[in-house]
């Protein structure tokens, strides 16, 4: 039971970190391979806020988050735009994105390991426990999963109906009709793009009330994330969902019952197998 | 097999270009022979990744995860089986690892490639990890009679391999239907070619010399770690140096091999903690000002000049 | 087997895009030596129909079946080595290959494999029959319009297809170059090739097919000789509710 509810209050922080992800490759159509680090920079920042000032890390998710999306919203129109422009073709578009934001994300780690060192970091917040269905759980995990769910369940609302979130769906769906109904696709991408940013980053900030970061563990967490991704479906909120409280419920039964060193190496084992058997998303439809 | 005059030049500079790099064990046997090594094994590495990537436009980041087994290959069976065997095992299960990733996702995009083969030395490392915990083992020790300069001439020996394997597909049947899928998958596909047998084969390179690549280096560590044999730096810098040398000529990654495995030495050996962002750099260098490598700069030089002589 | 049997036959072939179909329950034969014209109005189908037959697209229903054996379920690459080879709408040529290297291609890899010389020769081979025989060396990105036009054709011819597939080839051509390309496939028609048009140009359809199918919103709504068909009441219907005839 206890590995149930672990399992899901993890899943629920993977969502919004595998959210903002899905809205920069699905909708902004850039797969960007540093968005672990943007959430260990959001962590760093709840982490720092937390030791200097006793600042909760609720209340800096207020801070990180527009500040993730001015950083992102920039990435994106200084390093990403004009890739969009110059690429011939989808294919060298997916190639030029992938070694751009390796890239940013090596940089990213670089500067991180500058200024804070390579040591791990870790806060005590929250960390009584709460008795939950008979069994106990830190009240950072539950604090960290509510706080998930309002920021899922507010950018859900925001995607489903305002005039800019369902245009954004609109660029997943179908790129081409959405430039001829008159979306502008250019403006559109940057902003999903800065949004997917802010969203990884709150996700960041939260997880680190109750994960160990450092600074290079970013691409752990973007493969991850990714892993989320293609099992919800490109593009796809409810798949996303799903896939984050899958990945969450079976790295914490791997980790109790097997081995925590191998919770990566279940992770892939789960890509592997949705590539092999559905690798159009759990609710995809497969196409020709 | 007919072989023009120009291919007969080609040969021969190739050859005497070799037999000079296998001359170095006799100059130095300090630093310089450390950092030939090295170069020598980017060298194997970078050229056989190009050989994949150049005309398929798919990154891989599974060197590591090949290098990685043919350490492993050598680690547990140096004190059963000869050493010259455990090569051929290494490059055997390096190309049937190759072609079973590429059985898995070279139907499917690019990215999901990518991710696919970064995921693999990560996977294989926690799962030895695991396995050695279970049992009690931390690492393996590799010890061997095997010295820096043999090291060296396997690696010389085994480019020299590379190469030839490089050159005689460019002139195969395989080769130019890579270079029609490198152009067009569709047209390739329309013209009668069976697109993904043509990677998953070619895949096969790079994984069986990432292997052999590995267990030529085994004997140099002594002692084998995971952490160490998996290390995912390996598969990134592989990926700069060949883009930054250019795919686009069998030649072009040793170009990119030299400058940077000095730089990097430079880097490493003053600044320790920067070299991951001379990694991030790099990368960035190579989309935004050197997309087709040193080949594509020297090309547009040599265009440049070319019309000029003309005007 | 009887001896009129047809090198290609569809029967039934139906194409749906989630909730659209594309192409309803298509029937018709190709006969060796002969040139079918695939028309109807834009949207009507006739490239998705090929894109079918090609192995571009899998059929939802239907069989196809190239001299009696059924090619639906092969991919792309197989059908072309049986021999359907077929031109692009929008022309593709390899851009960093010369011209002769864009027809080897098709000489390396089609129904009959070659290699080495006996390739370089066909190539050029097909190249001249083309018009192209001094142009083997040039960049595609040098050639005319209407010139890669002839080089994704002998690309095709070299391949040594039993049916030859063009799409919307004849189209976006000025009126010399229209007359030049009618002329160039009433050659091929001349020398017996088997080859299934889908065309707009009524000029050339009157003047190169021996027969007709017509497709309207994904179904065949006539079918028969040329003069006939496109006298047939329905068929001008068809086309006047589109200003595209």
């Amino acid at each position: 039971m206890d590995v149930i509810v672990t399992g899901l209050l993890l899943g629920g922080a993977y969502a919004l970190i595998a959210m903002g992800l899905n809205l920069q490759y699905g909708m902004a159509r850039i797969m960007n391979l540093a968005n672990g680090e943007m959430l260990v920079a959001g962590g760093f920042a709840a982490f720092w806020f937390w030791t200097a000032a006793q600042v909760s890390p609720l209340l800096t998710v207020f801070l990180v988050a527009p500040v993730a999306f001015v950083v992102n919203w920039l990435l994106y129109v200084l390093f990403l735009r004009p890739l969009v422009a110059r690429a011939k073709s989808r294919g060298q578009l997916e190639v030029d994105a992938i070694l751009t934001t390796f890239g940013l994300s090596f940089v990213a780690v670089g500067i991180m390991l500058a200024v804070f060192g390579g040591d791990y970091f870790s806060y005590s917040y929250l960390s009584f426990p709460v008795a939950l269905l008979g069994d106990t759980y830190g009240a950072n995990r539950i604090a960290a999963f509510l706080a998930a769910v309002v920021i899922c369940g507010a950018l859900w609302l925001w995607l489903t109906r305002s005039r800019a979130g369902m245009s954004i769906r609109a660029i997943a769906v179908a790129p081409e009709s959405a430039r001829l109904v008159g979306i502008d696709v250019r403006r559109l991408a940057a902003l999903a793009f800065a949004l997917g940013g802010a969203v990884t980053a709150s996700g960041g900030a939260l997880i680190s009330t109750f994960l160990t970061l450092d600074a290079s563990t970013g691409v752990l967490f973007t493969l991850k994330a990714l892993v989320i991704v293609i099992m919800g479906g490109v593009g796809d909120v409810r798949g996303t969902i799903v896939a984050a409280l899958l990945l969450g419920l079976l790295e914490t039964f791997v980790a109790s019952v097997i081995d925590p060193g191998l919770t990566l190496a279940a992770a892939y084992l789960l890509f592997v197998v949705i590539l092999l058997v559905r690798p159009q998303g759990l609710f995809g439809r497969r196409t020709t | 097999m007919r072989l023009s005059s120009k291919d007969w030049q080609t040969l021969t500079f190739a050859t005497l270009a070799l037999a000079a790099a296998a001359c170095l064990p006799f100059l130095t046997a300090g630093y310089w022979l450390t950092i030939g090594v090295t170069i020598a094994m980017y060298t194997v590495l970078s050229t056989s990744w190009a050989l994949f990537s150049g005309p398929t436009h798919y990154i891989s980041l599974a060197t590591a995860a090949f290098f990685g087994v043919g350490a492993y290959v050598v680690g547990y069976g140096i004190e059963h089986l000869p050493y010259w065997s455990l090569l051929v095992i290494a490059g055997v299960i390096g190309a049937v690892m190759a072609a079973l990733v590429g059985l898995t996702t070279l139907r499917l995009s690019g990215v999901y490639f990518v991710i696919f083969t970064l995921g693999l030395a990560e996977f294989i490392r926690q799962v030895i990890t695991w396995v050695q915990n279970w049992t009690g083992q931390k690492g393996i020790y590799v010890l061997t009679s095997i010295t820096e300069a043999h090291i060296y001439w396997q690696l010389v020996g085994l480019a020299a391999l590379v190469f030839l394997t490089g050159w005689l597909i460019g002139r195969s049947r395989l080769g130019f239907a890579l270079r029609i899928i490198g152009d067009d998958e569709e047209v390739a596909r329309h013209s009668g070619i069976r697109t993904a047998r043509a990677k998953i084969l070619l895949f096969m390179v790079p994984g069986a010399v990432g292997a052999i690549t590995g267990a030529i280096l085994a004997p140099r560590y002594v002692y084998i770690e995971p952490i160490l044999a998996f290390t995912p730096m390996l598969s990134f810098q592989v990926v700069i140096m060949a883009l930054l040398g250019g795919t686009g000529r069998l030649w072009g990654p040793i170009v990119g091999v030299i400058p940077f495995t000095l730089l990097w030495e430079a880097i490493s050996a003053s600044f320790p903690n920067q070299t991951t962002l001379l990694l991030g750099l790099s990368f960035l260098v190579i989309v935004y000002l050197l997309p087709r490598g040193f080949v594509g700069l020297i090309d547009d030089i040599r265009a440049r000049a070319g019309r000029e002589a003309l005007a | 087997m009887r001896a009129v049997s047809p090198v290609l036959s569809l029967r039934g072939v139906t194409k749906r895009f989630g909730g659209l179909v594309a192409v309803n329950g298509m029937d018709f034969d190709v006969a060796e030596h002969e040139v079918l014209g695939l028309i109807g109005p834009n949207g009507s189908g006739k490239s998705t129909t090929l894109n079918l037959i090609s192995g571009a697209l899998m059929p939802t229903a239907g069989t196809i079946s190239l001299r009696g054996t059924p090619i639906t379920e092969l991919p792309a690459q197989d059908i072309a080595r049986r021999g359907v080879s077929r031109t692009f709408q929008l022309v593709r040529l390899l851009p960093s290959m010369t011209v002769l290297e864009n027809v080897k291609a098709g000489a390396v890899f089609g129904h009959r494999r070659r290699w080495g010389a006996e390739a370089d020769t066909h190539a050029q081979a097909m190249l001249e029959s083309v018009g192209l025989g001094g142009r083997g060396h040039l960049r595609v990105g040098q050639l005319t319009y209407i010139d890669t036009k002839r080089v994704e054709l002998a690309r095709c011819l070299a391949s040594d297809p039993k049916v030859l597939l063009l799409d919307e080839w004849l189209a976006g051509l000025n009126p010399t170059e229209l007359e030049e390309g009618i002329a160039l496939i009433r050659r091929l028609r001349d020398e017996g090739r088997t080859v299934i048009l889908v065309e707009h140009v009524m000029d050339a359809i009157r003047s190169l097919c021996d027969r007709c199918v017509v497709m309207a919103s994904g179904t065949k709504i006539a079918e028969g000789g040329v003069s006939e068909v496109l006298s047939d009441p329905e068929v001008i219907r068809a086309y006047l509710g589109d200003d595209d005839a």
